[in-house]
């Protein structure tokens, strides 16, 4: 490197981290620093009455996996935990499929709209985030209720005699968890296939790939950042989901998110949580991680 | 019988509905032999890519027909269609290598992998290639990824290759390295080209046959020189190569110029349109009998060529071109008198 080189390098690196420092010294009060203090409690005594006591022991994270019999002191796996995170990942994982399903074709739709149209059909897309998730939920429970929309629509179309019941059962869950993320899935596909060069279509079907294999081996491949970005973007709020499974699923249909807030109300285990809440953290950075490997790999190839 | 490979019958291309409706092909019959680099040539919009769409399948046409081999493939959709096409934005896949976007064809035929690598790499080694087969299309110049696209077409083994204006996004110089590489891969495959090009000259040194098109007709099918030398009507004639428009008076002695002039062993009746090359127009003293004369209006030079504007006594003019003089000769000068002759048979006759 020659010395003007040198000193431009150093130059824009400097300014690199002044321009940055903000950002950075708030991600680290408010995001290291909470992190730290959950961490910090993970190993704490839980108080009687919530709250810790300043005292190290390892109960709150046995206590995730291991289940004590109080009678016996004998050590069992804690079942109902097993149960409540492998609902919170089958459930995001399922909502992730449907949403990337339901928004696919959406988020093509609307790319290969002209431009002034396309702008609209952002804008309904969008619309739902200008609605307080609460409203929105419940709007979904309305829907689906025994009385509801849909099933006065099903018995009416003759589809069914009696209505089904949906409030308070898984599907209902996913029904309204795909229909709350569906937005965060379209937005990022459309992005990435707005990008896409339509002019490949044709390029395919003339070197003889049917419309299957343009999708699976052009279409797919080509727009996966997006693909990968809209699952991510699911997939982590839907691990941690609190709202949509509480009005939705009635208490039943726990998931990690009521659970870890169940720790630090009427458990009065705050330790519990926060050890939780960390293994909730383990499993978004472990998707995270798959992410950034996924686009780094596309990079080494061009 | 010439052996036709894929040929067009009363085609009809309308887009748009009703009273916008645009004929962007009115009643194309053509036909392709065998083994032959046919160029399609005409003016932006004349309808050239719309044929070879209409060919490779991307478009259904309005009425008519398209026939491979004899058989009528105008229903086939584009990926059962043994036909090929360059894309003038070269729409290589930017998620493959260079050796993937060459397979590519070949893979979705189902061929066996082995054949796919071996096809591949002679194919390579015919753009020469070789040396990128790992690489991403992004990696690649303009003329290599054109390399691609052309490697990418033809590994298959197509019936016919469709180029539209596949030369257009390259420098003058690289065009013309490519156009003696088109004309070379065209021989060693012997596969049929199909050429698009609105630029004349690319049209008259590479091909066999030049299909002239305009306004969604085709207008003259030929030889180069047939189409040079003997072009069927003004649009043609002006098209193709530089040329002088004379308007004339036929009768029995031949064609009278409106300077008085007459032309013989010309066939014409009543008023006329006549064509000479700039290149066909002789120059000689000024009295030298039998010549017309003519004053040097303005000397235009090119190199190895000159080209002179020269007006006729009733102030038609006409271009004439010469070669230059050579060093330390002193040439024709502005203002000049001169007299000029036509090369005999050099003269056509136009239909408007
Ligand atoms: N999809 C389409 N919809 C409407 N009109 C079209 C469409 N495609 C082509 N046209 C019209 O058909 C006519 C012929 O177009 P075409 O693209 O075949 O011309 P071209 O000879 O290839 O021109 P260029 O040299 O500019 O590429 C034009 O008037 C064009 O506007
Ligand atoms: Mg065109």
């Amino acid at each position: 490197m020659s010395p003007a080189e040198d000193r431009q390098a150093r130059l824009s690196a400097r300014n690199g981290w002044l321009l940055s420092a903000p950002a950075l010294v708030i991600l680290t009060i408010a995001a290291i620093g909470p992190l730290l203090i959950v961490l910090v409690y993970s190993f704490l005594t839980p108080g009687d009455y919530g709250n810790v006591v300043w005292e190290f022991s390892w109960n709150g994270w046995k206590s995730v996996f291991v289940e004590e019999d109080i009678f016996e002191g004998t050590l069992s796996l804690a079942d109902a935990h097993l149960t409540i995170f492998w609902r919170s990942l089958s459930l995001s994982i399922l909502t992730t499929v449907l949403t990337f399903l339901v928004g696919f074709p959406t988020a093509w739709w609307i790319a290969t709209k002209p431009p002034k149209a396309r702008a609209f059909w952002l804008f309904l897309i969008t619309l739902p985030f200008w609605t307080n998730i609460l409203v929105r939920t419940f709007a979904i429970n309305q829907i689906i209720r025994n009385e509801g929309v849909l099933n006065s629509l099903l018995i009416w179309a003759g589809v069914i005699d009696s209505p089904i019941q949906l409030t308070y059962t898984p599907t209902a869950l996913l029904i309204g968890m795909v229909y709350v993320y569906l937005p965060l899935m379209v937005l990022p596909l459309f992005a990435a296939i707005d990008r896409f060069d339509m002019r490949l279509l044709e390029a395919g079907y003339d070197l003889y790939a049917s419309r299957w294999q343009v999708l699976r081996r052009i279409i797919l491949p080509i727009v996966k950042p997006g693909i990968i970005a809209g699952s991510i973007l699911v997939l982590v709020p839907c691990l941690g989901a609190y709202v949509t499974p509480r009005i939705l699923g009635g208490g039943k249909m726990m998931m990690l998110g009521n659970f870890i807030e169940l720790q630090f109300g009427q458990g009065r285990n705050w330790p519990l949580g926060a050890a939780l809440s960390i293994v909730l953290l383990v499993i978004v950075t472990a998707a995270l991680l798959i992410y950034v490997r996924a686009l780094s790999g596309e990079k080494r190839h061009g | 019988m010439a052996d036709v490979t894929i040929e067009a019958r009363n085609t009809i291309k309308a887009f748009g509905q009703g009273a916008q409706a645009v004929r962007a092909l009115d009643d194309v019959s053509i036909q392709i032999n065998r083994g032959e680099f046919f160029t399609l040539l005409g003016p932006s919009g004349c309808g050239k890519t719309t044929l070879l769409r209409l060919i490779a399948g991307f478009e259904m046409p309005t009425s008519g027909q398209i026939l491979l081999d004899g058989a009528d493939i105008t229903d086939l959709p584009p990926n059962r269609r043994p036909v090929n096409t360059v894309f003038q934005s070269y729409a290589l896949f930017p998620h493959l290598t260079v050796a993937e976007n060459v397979g590519f064809g070949l893979t979705m035929q189902g061929r066996p992998k082995a054949e796919v690598a071996a096809t591949v790499a002679h194919m390579l080694a015919l753009v020469k290639l070789e040396a990128m087969a790992n690489r991403k299309t992004s990696q690649l110049s303009g003329g290599q990824q054109q390399r691609v696209a052309l490697a990418r077409a033809l590994a298959p083994k197509p019936k016919v290759l469709l180029l539209d204006e596949p030369l257009s996004a390259l420098d003058l110089k690289l065009r013309k390295e490519m156009q003696v590489e088109l004309k070379r891969l065209q021989t060693e495959t012997g596969i049929t080209f199909v050429f698009v090009t609105h630029d004349q000259e690319e049209a008259l040194t590479m091909s066999d046959r030049i299909g002239v098109m305009s306004a969604g007709k085709l207008q003259q099918v030929g030889s180069p020189k047939d189409i040079y030398t003997r072009p069927v009507n003004r649009f043609v004639a002006g098209f193709i190569g530089e040329t002088n428009f004379l308007p004339a008076t036929g009768g029995a002695g031949g064609a009278k110029l409106g300077c008085g002039a007459v032309i013989d062993g010309v066939a014409a009746n009543g008023a006329v349109t006549l064509t000479i090359r700039p290149e066909q127009v002789r120059l000689t003293a000024a009295a030298e009998p039998g010549a017309i004369p003519a004053t040097v209006t303005l000397l235009v030079y090119f190199g190895t060529d000159t080209h002179l504007h020269l007006a006729l006594p009733d102030g038609a003019s006409i271009v004439a071109r010469v070669q230059s003089p050579a060093t330390g000769e002193a040439g024709l000068a502005q203002g000049q008198q001169v007299g000029l002759r036509f090369a005999p048979g050099a003269v056509q006759v136009l239909e408007d």
